[in-house]
């Protein structure tokens, strides 16, 4: 995002279009004392449309917010190795099956005799509790949070990279290429996210792909990437259709630039806002499909921890000890609840028709 | 109307043919997997996997399989690898269960959306719009998991209003029925209540200031009819078509999830464990059923677009 730095003035901080005073000694001062700058050939700076979606978002204070909160989740997360080493003392997966530990003055075990791991403790060990292997559960929930974030990103970076160049390729040079790529779309828009996912999720995890094992954390990744590019490739299709019948793209054509640098120079700018819009749409459902995969067993695999996979771990405890599922989970909520939130606010500011939508 | 149902049932059977032929052969793509293997147990010698192997006919060439399987599921005598359960019995026997989660569930999610929606976009900017926006935004950020999780916690365990998991079928008792069955829908209801009234509102905030919109507040009528005549109708089209994609996803086991949490013995339940343990044939009769209903319901939501918007032709 295009974003100006620093205001220079207070005069060009809020309104849309600055109006600027003519300079009092200038020609057309003395001469035209009376009239309507507008009317003279004068004109305001221009104000690009990424400048103006800029201001609209900074003045959405609610997505403001949610911003500081999503940042504030995702430096959390990213203290994950601070808190393991320095406050917990523990590692994500130290299993600790028979220790005890000191709460308040007396010992407890950590896992009891039964099976049953301790609850939350609050204190700097085992905070939320531990898990049945004797783990300490704050330190999984960073850790996860990690887990999930780093999948849900880098998804996001591959449906943004690929989505874009089918929609580009499909949308501009049409014929055989299109309709290879838009069957491809088709295909795998047909099924739904989730069954698709958990099915070649079971399916990879079993065997691996290549070189990456069965449990690394790339295989969720690449899975939920490649579902989700057809649903950001159709829509920029759609709008590269519409673009390359514009007469900028014609004379482009008629001056003899290459298809790849029309592709890039001249329509993938102008189609820049859509996938704006799409970032923060498909870093949520990222987020949410990885959640979903590893809630049932098919995405993040052990001894990896993700906040899908802590929330199912918790679930068996659910009437007991509630939090060893609601904790991860209200994480995973407030970060998918803040990405909705600040979209919203970047959909509102890039949407030409924002502004008409507030007045209706 | 003769000729739309005849061009759509051919093109339904080849995308059912597609599907499958799609899914049998991404199983063999998978690389290291032998079901054979797999339904063998881990311990078992060669000689085990052999006979595993030709019992299943998983020894012959791959097309061969692959019609074989399909000739067996149209006969409906396809048994899985896991159990040795006849497929299409446990479909069957399953289905009633899905289908008494999903039609309700339906029903809740597609009036409180329309409801939502409507009251939001003519309380546009007010105070009952933000809320209604705030409740909608949150609903589609929950998963449905961890809703059925809280809700379960609140309901069944900490207040004890509702039953934990579990199902009654319809004809032994209707309203333990429903009393089993009432977190499970608000579970599944929740998140499509949250999208489609978004979806709705902004609908109907772009319909109200179409021409046709002011032609019919011109030509004088009441406020109540424009806005159900020309605003809503208009704007329920994509609703339509979210709704029927939706509502077939879930008829064809899409709701594993509520149904793994509840413990609801349906469809998505069955396909759920036959997919943790790759088990190809109740998956294989997972997508064609899928595809059936999907098949299905877009030719409803063509029929229904036909009758909201006359201009709207049938076509093949």
């Amino acid at each position: 995002m295009v974003y100006e730095p620093v205001s220079r003035s207070g005069a060009d901080d809020d309104p849309d279009v600055a109006v600027v005073p003519l300079p009092s000694g200038s020609v057309l001062a003395g001469e035209y004392p009376d009239k309507d700058p507008w009317s003279e050939g004068q004109h305001a700076p221009a104000i690009g449309p990424w400048r103006l979606a800029g201001r609209r978002l900074r003045r959405n204070k609610t997505a403001l917010i949610f911003l500081g909160l999503f940042l504030v989740l995702v430096a959390m997360c990213l203290l994950a190795p601070f808190y393991s080493n320095n406050i917990a003392q523990i590692g994500p997966n130290t299993n600790n099956v028979t220790g005890t530990i000191n709460v308040r003055g007396h010992s407890e075990n950590v896992v009891s005799l039964d099976g049953v791991p301790i609850g939350p403790t609050f204190t700097r060990h085992y905070f939320f509790g531990a898990d049945t292997n004797g783990r300490d559960l704050a330190v999984r929930l960073l850790y996860g949070g990690r887990t999930s974030l780093l999948i849900g990103g880098i998804a996001t970076i591959i449906i943004i990279v690929f989505g874009t160049l089918v929609g580009l390729l499909s949308g501009y040079l049409r014929g055989p290429v299109d309709a290879v790529l838009r069957w491809l779309m088709e295909l795998v828009w047909s099924f739904p996210p989730v069954i698709l996912g958990v099915v070649v999720g079971t399916a990879l995890a079993f065997g691996g792909i290549g070189p990456i094992k069965g449990n690394s954390i790339f295989i969720p990744t690449l899975i939920i990437g490649g579902i989700y590019v057809p649903y950001l490739g159709k829509p920029i299709r759609g709008e590269v259709l519409r673009l390359r019948e514009q007469d900028f793209v014609d004379a482009a054509r008629v001056v003899g630039i290459s298809p790849w640098r029309i592709m890039t120079s001249e329509i993938l700018p102008n189609a820049m806002s859509t996938i704006t819009v799409f970032v923060p749409i498909m870093l949520a459902n990222c987020i949410l499909l990885e959640a979903y995969l590893s809630f049932l067993g098919a995405g993040v695999q052990a001894p990896n921890a993700s906040w899908g996979t802590l929330i199912s771990d918790g679930l068996p405890y659910i009437s007991t000890t509630p939090t060893f599922s609601l904790i991860p989970g209200a994480m995973l909520v407030l970060t998918v609840l803040s990405i909705n939130v600040v979209g919203d606010g970047v959909r509102d500011a890039l949407d030409p028709r924002a502004q008409v939508r507030i007045k209706t | 109307m003769g000729r739309f149902i005849v061009r759509r049932s051919l093109s339904a059977l080849a995308l059912l043919f597609a599907t499958s032929f799609l899914v049998f052969s991404f199983f063999e793509l998978i690389p290291n997997y032998n079901p054979a293997r797999a339904i063998a147990g881990r311990n078992a010698n060669q000689t085990t996997v052999d006979q595993v192997a030709k019992k299943f006919d998983l020894d012959k060439p791959f097309y061969v399989q692959y019609l074989n399987t399909m000739k067996l599921i149209f006969t409906g005598q396809v048994i899985d690898y896991q159990n040795d359960l006849n497929v299409v019995d446990q479909f069957r026997q399953r289905f009633p269960v899905t289908l008494s989660l999903v039609v309700p569930a339906a029903v809740i999610w597609l009036t409180v959306s329309m409801l939502l929606g409507s009251i939001s976009a003519l309380r546009v900017g007010r105070l009952t719009d933000r809320a209604v926006m705030v409740g909608a935004i949150i609903g589609v950020s929950v998963p449905i998991f961890l809703l059925a999780a809280l809700l379960l916690y609140l309901f069944a365990y900490k207040w004890s209003i509702f039953p934990n998991t579990g199902y009654t079928h319809f004809g032994d008792s209707p309203t333990q029925w429903a009393y089993h069955l009432i977190l499970p829908w608000i579970s599944i209801a929740v998140l499509s209540i949250g999208f489609y009234s978004r979806v709705l509102r902004s609908n109907l905030l772009d319909t109200v200031n179409q021409d046709y919109v002011r032609t019919a507040r011109a030509k004088g009528l009441s406020s109540r009819r424009v806005f159900r005549r020309y605003v809503l109708r208009n704007s329920l089209m994509p609703i339509v078509t979210l709704f029927g994609l939706d509502f077939a996803l879930l008829l064809g086991g899409a709701a594993l999830v509520t149904e793994t949490v509840f413990n609801l013995p349906g469809i998505g339940q069955f396909e759920a464990s036959a997919i943790g343990n790759l088990d190809v044939p109740p998956i294989l009769v997972g997508a064609i059923f899928t595809a059936f209903f999907v098949v299905v319901f877009s030719a409803i939501t063509d029929v229904l677009y036909a009758v909201l918007d006359p201009r709207v032709r049938l076509t093949g």
